[in-house]
């Protein structure tokens, strides 16, 4: 059976296309088939693997040395706080723990902690679904999720694509 | 496997390069100039140690590894002698099963991708790779599937640490504890080098040691971890004896003499052809060859087979120009007719895979469904099941051969029993019939040493040393008093005789027709037909259940003697621990039916089995027991033909082999002991110029039972068959008789 849905398995097929190697495609197949799936599986894996022609072993391998890869299921907003030198004298932290009290039974939000994400100029900094949110305060920080969970905000895939977006 | 640069103990100073490149990684050059125990070179080296034992844990007392560790030898010989590390250390669950044989430690692995690069460069089933990163990294199988290799025990052998673990293995010894005889895998026909370890008369473990021309250091796992059935509690450790229709264990002249008796019995009532034997493929060549004395030169039958209607005709596997494993890699193109070389002769796929994959040799997959070759193959010819290989295909492969240069190799065995081996017997005629080719055979058969066995001429319509009945006639008569007078049946024509009540002795030598061969129905109807059946076996298969007198053989590791593989080659193989209960070696066997049969064989030691194969068997000629123990790489036959190929041991190294003095499979422990540069003598140990030990190659007394049928003896000296060197003594004053034990020396 397969993983993917028919159109994303036509979208496989195209990225695999795409390089010369076909081993090449086994990022963008995992980021496809994060999408669809809101985490990366173990069917998903094995399947890319076929695609890409390795074994599952290698598709594990390869995409377990990406954070950004779920390898089990997560909520579909990924909230990372940053808590790496600025944002930890800046109040990172305390957003943290804030924010993995505050969703810590709420399946829709996963909460990690992330090292350094390259918004220094605007610590304390996390983001959503890799959206960038800077200058928080713990109140301002579950503000920006809640607007998510609403429905007011528009969050990119789980993988940081913008919905409708190329992968 | 190629360099990677992963563990960095290997830094070194290179004059004139900034920075310190690793050695394994870094080209010579001319005039390069590289320095590697300068004092920097040395801190870095503490450094890197250090490092490496961070998160290394100190359990070696418990560890498989402990005593033959590279990392304890390094951290001995390089380490910094203390570490400034106080933190606690990584911790993982230990072990985890990655398949149902190999466990991983994951705290001790120290991440230099050994077994990865193995998996994937080397087997090409990369079912492990690494996981994760930072200090979590950890080599780990996915999920759903288990590392299930038919190469998966390489890895463990490789692994610097005690990370990956053989379940089977798993704290059965201390390293220093184990002795090692140097011998050779006789699970299949490949014959991989190893080094086979035993504990308190045990055997524990196999281990692969670099052959060059064969194995390359590997093993696959049915060979390497099939070693257990030695000691099983099942084997049959006492003769027995059927009386009153139950097998009753009796004392070995009992069973001897019944088993004599039988014979003596059956051949003055129905002559020679109303016995036959089946099997010997087993067995070392020693003991092939002194069956092949007794049924052919003592009782005087020809129907004698050591395969089991699974294999391909006598004629074709003596008679085709036989191709050397190592001609693959330098081979035009390689043709594989079957079967499956990795379910059949595992590490004949690696190194197949290899001439295809790494040297770039045409490979044509013309086996009927394919297999595991297909993905490496150049081209992919299937044939019809029972239909020889195309005309177009020959054609191409020929072509491809030609415009490459170098042999045409054609790997050719049964790819199934169901088929017929006609198919394969007329591919390989095909290929024989082209021109400007030289086209050579790699024979396929997979029984362990089936090749020996044909050599030493069980099988019908030979004699030893590769030398039909008929232009062997004089010089065996001479020798061995007589053989059979015309060609006798193959396993098919014997079970059938059986069946039709025309065999009245049928001696199995390790065989077990009702399993082993394609028509078990008429396995069965001829082991009813049968009145009298001697099993020679080590355990009680089916059809051995069946004996009237049961004679309990030594097996591997038991045994020394020689065996030969595939292509020709003959090395030792060596004893390691004494024979369960009284079994004894078949080639003794033999020899005590063939005394109580009024032939005595005077052969009172293996070695001496052996030289006289080497001064009888035209093939052999000069294969002398000194010969292969001093070959490093043994010895391919005919010797005329292979001088140059012989690799003599220096004295280091053959204390090494025959008293396990060392290990020749780690090439860091085996560093210091291998003295560089054995010198590879060519032509150096001809077989004229070897001493033979006095022993007298002949039968001294006529057997009391000849039959009507053999051929007089010629009264004219008759010229051996075939062979161009080697003399043979004529037999001395005669010995006096030697008691005989009937426990193996």
């Amino acid at each position: 059976m397969s993983f993917f849905t028919d159109a994303n398995l036509a979208r496989a097929r195209e990225i695999v296309a795409r390089y010369p190697s076909p081993k090449s495609a086994i990022l963008p197949l995992a980021h496809l088939a994060q999408d669809q799936h809101g985490w990366l599986s173990p069917e998903a894996m094995e399947q890319i693997a076929e695609l890409t022609g390795v074994t599952p072993a290698q598709v594990f391998g390869t995409c377990s040395f990406y954070t950004m890869f779920k390898l089990r299921p997560c909520g579909r907003l990924v909230v990372s706080v940053c808590t790496n030198v600025s944002c930890l004298v800046t109040g990172g932290p305390e957003i943290l723990d804030h924010l993995e009290r505050r969703y810590a039974l709420d399946p829709d939000v996963t909460v990690e902690e992330v090292e350094c994400i390259a918004a220094c100029g605007g610590a304390p900094a996390m983001q959503v679904n890799y959206e960038f949110h800077e200058r928080l305060t713990p109140e301002l920080a579950e503000d920006v999720v809640d607007a998510y969970k609403r429905g007011a905000l528009a969050p990119r895939t789980v993988s940081g694509a913008r919905a409708g977006g190329a992968a | 496997m190629k360099p990677v640069g992963m563990c960095r103990m290997c830094l070194v100073e290179v004059e004139g390069v900034r920075g310190f490149p690793p050695a394994c990684t870094t080209p010579v050059t001319d005039g390069m100039v590289v320095r590697t125990r300068t004092d920097a070179v040395e801190k870095i080296q503490e450094g890197v140690l250090e490092f490496l034992l961070i998160n290394h844990p100190l359990d070696c007392p418990v560890c498989d590894r402990g005593g033959e560790c590279p990392l304890q030898d390094q951290t001995l010989a390089f380490g910094p002698g203390e570490s400034r590390f106080v933190e606690e250390k990584r911790h993982y669950e230990k072990p985890i099963p990655l398949s149902n044989m190999i466990l991983l430690d994951r705290e001790r692995c120290i991440q230099c991708a050994r077994c990865t690069r193995f998996a994937e460069e080397i087997a090409g089933d990369p079912l492990i790779d690494f996981v994760s990163r930072g200090d979590r990294t950890q080599v780990l199988n996915f999920a759903e599937q288990p590392f299930e290799s038919y190469f998966s025990g390489n890895t463990v052998q490789i692994c610097p640490v005690g990370a990956l673990l053989a379940r089977h293995y798993r704290f059965k010894a201390r390293p220093w504890d184990l002795a090692t005889a140097e011998t050779s895998c006789t699970t299949c026909s490949v014959h991989c080098r190893g080094a086979v370890q035993s504990s308190s008369n045990r055997i524990v473990r196999l281990l692969g040691v670099d052959l060059d021309p064969v194995n390359h250091g590997w093993l696959c796992d049915k060979g390497r971890y099939g070693i257990d059935w030695v000691h099983a509690d099942d084997r049959v450790r006492e003769p027995h004896l059927r009386v009153g229709g139950e097998l009753r264990e009796v004392s070995w002249p009992e069973a001897l003499d019944a088993a004599a008796g039988e014979i003596r019995k059956v051949l003055r009532m129905h002559g020679p052809g109303a016995i036959a034997v089946l099997g010997g493929a087993r067995g070392t060549n020693e003991d092939a060859y002194a069956w092949a004395r007794l049924a052919k030169g003592v009782i005087g039958t020809d129907h004698v087979d050591c395969q089991m209607g699974d294999g391909l005709p006598a004629e074709v596997v003596l008679g085709v120009r036989r191709a050397e494993i190592d001609d693959c890699d330098r081979a035009g193109a390689i043709v594989v007719l079957g079967p499956d070389p990795r379910e059949e002769v595992p590490v004949l796929f690696l190194r197949l895979r290899r001439a295809a994959k790494d040297l770039g040799v045409p490979l044509f997959d013309c086996t009927p469904v394919g297999g595991s070759l297909a993905p490496y193959a150049a081209h992919v010819a299937r044939r019809v099941p029972g239909e020889p290989v195309g005309a177009d295909v020959v054609e191409l492969a020929a072509r491809t051969a030609r415009e490459r240069g170098g042999p045409l190799v054609v790997v050719a065995g049964r790819p199934s029993v169901a088929e017929a081996p006609d198919a394969t017997v007329r591919s390989i005629a095909a290929f024989g019939a082209l021109d400007g080719v030289d086209v050579r055979v790699l024979s396929a058969l997979r029984r362990g040493n089936v090749h020996g066995a044909l050599e030493m001429g069980l099988a019908p319509g030979f004699l030893p040393g590769r030398v039909t009945l008929d232009a062997g006639r004089e010089w065996f008569t001479q020798r061995w008093g007589g053989v059979p007078a015309g060609r006798g049946l193959d396993a098919d024509g014997i079970l059938r005789a059986a069946a039709e009540g025309r065999v009245h002795v049928l001696v199995l030598l390790g065989a077990d027709p009702l399993l082993d061969h394609p028509d078990a129905l008429l396995a069965r109807r001829a082991l009813e037909g049968v009145p009298f059946v001697v099993a020679v076996d080590a355990f009680r298969s089916e059809s051995a259940a069946r004996a009237d007198v049961f004679l309990p053989c030594t097996v591997w590791g038991e045994q020394n003697g020689t065996v030969t593989n595939l292509e020709g080659r003959v090395q030792r193989v060596a004893r390691r621990v004494a024979p369960e209960g009284t079994a004894m070696d078949d080639w003794r066997i033999a020899s005590e039916l063939a005394y109580r049969l009024g032939a005595d064989f005077d052969l009172a030691t293996v070695d001496e089995v052996t030289d006289e194969i080497a001064a009888v068997a035209p093939a052999a000629l000069g294969a002398t027991a000194a010969l292969v123990r001093r070959a490093r790489d043994g010895v391919v036959l005919p010797l005329r033909e292979h001088l140059g190929e012989i690799v003599v041991r220096t004295r280091g190294l053959s204390i090494l082999a025959e008293e396990g003095a060392g290990t020749s499979w780690d090439p860091i422990r085996a560093g210091g002991a291998a003295p560089a540069g054995a010198p590879a003598a060519s032509g150096e140990p001809a077989p004229r110029t070897r001493r033979r030990r006095p022993v007298p190659a002949r039968t001294r007394r006529r057997p009391r039972t000849r039959s009507s049928t053999r051929t007089p003896r010629a009264s004219a000296p008759p010229t051996r068959p075939r062979c161009t060197s080697g003399t043979v003594r004529q037999a001395g004053p005669p010995r006096p008789r030697v008691t005989r034990t009937l426990c193996a020396s």
